[in-house]
C-alpha cells in the first residue's frame, strides 16, 4: 500500500491534516481550488462524509477527486447512511481507486441535517467499522467470505478530549485502537492544559494522535460552539480575545490564535500532530500554518 | 406495566384520510389510549364534535374495554346497524387495535393516532422506550440498560461523539444511553464488560414480520 500520509505518521515529523467539504451539488470548483491550495502544504485531506448530515457530493467521490489532483486523502467514513455491505463495498472501491486512508466515524443523527425523515443505519458502529477495515485486510469479508483481491489501509478515528463524562469516551476511544485505528484526530481543543493531561494518558497507547484546531472566526461563533458542539469548550479567555477584536477584524484574531496554539502544541511536543478544521474557510489554512510556524 | 404509546394525527392528516367519507363510526379503547388521553371517552366525544363541525355524520361510536383483544370483533357485532350506516370507522387506538378491528370488520377502517412506542410507566403521565423487540438481547452486558433502544444510534460499543453532560445530541431532554450504562456499570463494579468490543449484531434475530406458534 503506498500512503504518504501513514509515511508521514512514521517518519516522526509533525504531521498536519485538513480537511475539504465536498459540495451541495455537482460544482467541484471551490473544492477542487481548495485541494489545488493545500495539497502540498498538509500532510493529508480529511473529505467528509455529508458533514452534519447535509446530503452532499460523497465523500468517495470526493476523496478520488483529490487523489486525482496529486493530494493525499482521508476518506471520512460515517455509519449513518450504509449498512455493513455498502460499507464494505465502498472500502473495496477505494482501496482500488488509491485511496488508502480512512476515518471511521459513527456519524451524526440525521435529525441535526437536512433530511430528518430519513433513515438511519447505524449497523456499524465506529470501532466495528474500524474491525471490518482489518477483516478485510485478511483477505475476508465480514460474512467470512473469501476476497478476491485484498485491500490496505491506514485507519484512524476520532476522540473528544473534552467530552463530559469523560471516561465513557475513553473507553470507546481503547477499544478503537483495540479494532485497530492507528491514528486519531481529536475534536477542537481548546484548553491545551487539559489536552496535555488527556495526552499523558492517550501516550500509553500504539496510536499517532492529531489535535483538532477549529478556526474561531468571532466570538458569537465561539459561544455558538460552547452552546450547541458536544464537547467542545472554548475558554473565557479566549472569547475575550475574539471579542476585543478590532470590528471586522474577527478572522485575524481567529489565526493568530490557531498559529499560538499549534506552535504550543509543537514546541512542547504534546502530540504528532494538528487537524486543522477551517470549517468552510479551508483557503485560510495557509495562513493558519504560517501563524502556526509550520508551513514549509 | 407497558403501554402502547400514542400521538393523535394532526387534524389536516383526519381530514385528508376521510375525504370523501361522510358517515363516520368511532371506536376508541379503555386501555392504553384512556391512560395516555388520546383515544379514551373523552376524546373520542371531542373527535365527534370536531368531526360534526366539519360536516360528517358520526353514526356512533364505542369505547372498547381492551381493543386489541380477540372479542373486539364481538363487541362491535353490538354496533351493527350503526357501523353498517358508516363509509369508515375512525378507530382511536394503537395500531394493534386499529389492525384488530381491520381483521374482523369489513368496514374501512382509518387510524386517528400514530403509534409511537411500547412505552414503560415511568411515573405519573410519564413514558419511556425501554425496549424496541429486537431479538438479540445484549443488556446482560450493559447492566439491564439497552442501548440498542435508548441510545438514539443503537450504538453497542460505547458513546458517540455527539453525548453531552449525560444528554443525547438529538434532544437535551433525552439522556445519553451511554452515559446510564456507565454509570450503572460503575455503581455494580462492572465497567469491564463496557471495555468489551462488541461485534456487529444481528439485525435478523427475529426476520419481519416476526411470528411463531408456541406447541
Amino acid at each position: 500500500m503506498v500512503s504518504r500520509f501513514k509515511d508521514a505518521l512514521e517518519s516522526g515529523k509533525f504531521v498536519v491534516t485538513s480537511e475539504v467539504a465536498p459540495p451541495k451539488g455537482t460544482n467541484l470548483e471551490k473544492m477542487k481550488h481548495h485541494v489545488e491550495l493545500l495539497k502540498d502544504k498538509v500532510d493529508a485531506m480529511n473529505v467528509t462524509d455529508h458533514q452534519s448530515s447535509v446530503m452532499r457530493f460523497p465523500s468517495l467521490g470526493g476523496a478520488l477527486l483529490v487523489k486525482e489532483m496529486g493530494g493525499e486523502p482521508i476518506l471520512q467514513m460515517t455509519c449513518r447512511d450504509r449498512n455493513r455491505m455498502a460499507l464494505q463495498a465502498d472500502l473495496l472501491f477505494a482501496s482500488s481507486r488509491g485511496i488508502n486512508n480512512v476515518l471511521c466515524l459513527t456519524g451524526d443523527s440525521v435529525i441535526l441535517g437536512d433530511h430528518k425523515g430519513a433513515k438511519s443505519v447505524f449497523d456499524l458502529d465506529s470501532s466495528q467499522l474500524l474491525a471490518a477495515v482489518r477483516q478485510l485486510e485478511k483477505g475476508k469479508d465480514l460474512g467470512g467470505s473469501d476476497l478476491d483481491g485484498g485491500v490496505s489501509f491506514c485507519a484512524g478515528a476520532i476522540v473528544t478530549p473534552e467530552a463530559n463524562p469523560l471516561e465513557p469516551q475513553l473507553i470507546k476511544f481503547e477499544k478503537k485502537i483495540e479494532a485497530g485505528a492507528e491514528f486519531i484526530q481529536t475534536q477542537a481543543v481548546y484548553d491545551l492544559d487539559r489536552f496535555q493531561k488527556f495526552m499523558e494518558y492517550a501516550r500509553q497507547f500504539p496510536v499517532k494522535i492529531l489535535a483538532g484546531v477549529i478556526l474561531l472566526t468571532s466570538a458569537p461563533m465561539a459561544r455558538f460552539m460552547n452552546k450547541n458542539v458536544a464537547g467542545v469548550t472554548v475558554p473565557k479567555e479566549l472569547i475575550d480575545e475574539m471579542a476585543a477584536a478590532p470590528k471586522g477584524r474577527g478572522i485575524d484574531t481567529g489565526i493568530k490564535i490557531a498559529g499560538r496554539m499549534i506552535r504550543r502544541i509543537r514546541d512542547e511536543k504534546m502530540c504528532d500532530g494538528v487537524h486543522i478544521m477551517a470549517i468552510g474557510r479551508e483557503e485560510l489554512v495557509p495562513a493558519i500554518m504560517e501563524a502556526g510556524g509550520i508551513l514549509s | 406495566m407497558i403501554r402502547s404509546i400514542t400521538r393523535k394525527k394532526s387534524e389536516e392528516e383526519i381530514d385528508r384520510l376521510l375525504s370523501g367519507l361522510g358517515r363516520i363510526f368511532l371506536i376508541g379503547c379503555g386501555t392504553c389510549v384512556t391512560l395516555t388521553r388520546t383515544g379514551g371517552a373523552p376524546e373520542v366525544a371531542q373527535m365527534k364534535e370536531q368531526l360534526t363541525e366539519k360536516g360528517k355524520l358520526v353514526t356512533g361510536s364505542t369505547v372498547l374495554p381492551v381493543a386489541c383483544d380477540n372479542l373486539t370483533g364481538e363487541t362491535l357485532r353490538e354496533f351493527g346497524p350503526q357501523m353498517d350506516l358508516a363509509d369508515a370507522l375512525l378507530v382511536m387506538t394503537c395500531a394493534f387495535g386499529v389492525q384488530t378491528v381491520a381483521r374482523q370488520m369489513k368496514t374501512m377502517v382509518v387510524p386517528a393516532l400514530d403509534t409511537l412506542f411500547i412505552g414503560k410507566e415511568t411515573g405519573p403521565g410519564r413514558f419511556d422506550e425501554v425496549c424496541t423487540q429486537c431479538g438479540t438481547c445484549i443488556i446482560g452486558e450493559t447492566g439491564g440498560i439497552c442501548p440498542v433502544t435508548t441510545c438514539h444510534k443503537g450504538l453497542v460499543n460505547g458513546p458517540c461523539g455527539g453525548t453531552d453532560n449525560g444528554k443525547c445530541e438529538i434532544d437535551p431532554e433525552k439522556d445519553c444511553a451511554w452515559t446510564l450504562i456507565y454509570n450503572r456499570l460503575k455503581e455494580l463494579d462492572r465497567l469491564d464488560s463496557m471495555r468489551v468490543l462488541q461485534k456487529p449484531r444481528n439485525h435478523q434475530g427475529e426476520p419481519r414480520p416476526g411470528k411463531i406458534a408456541f406447541g
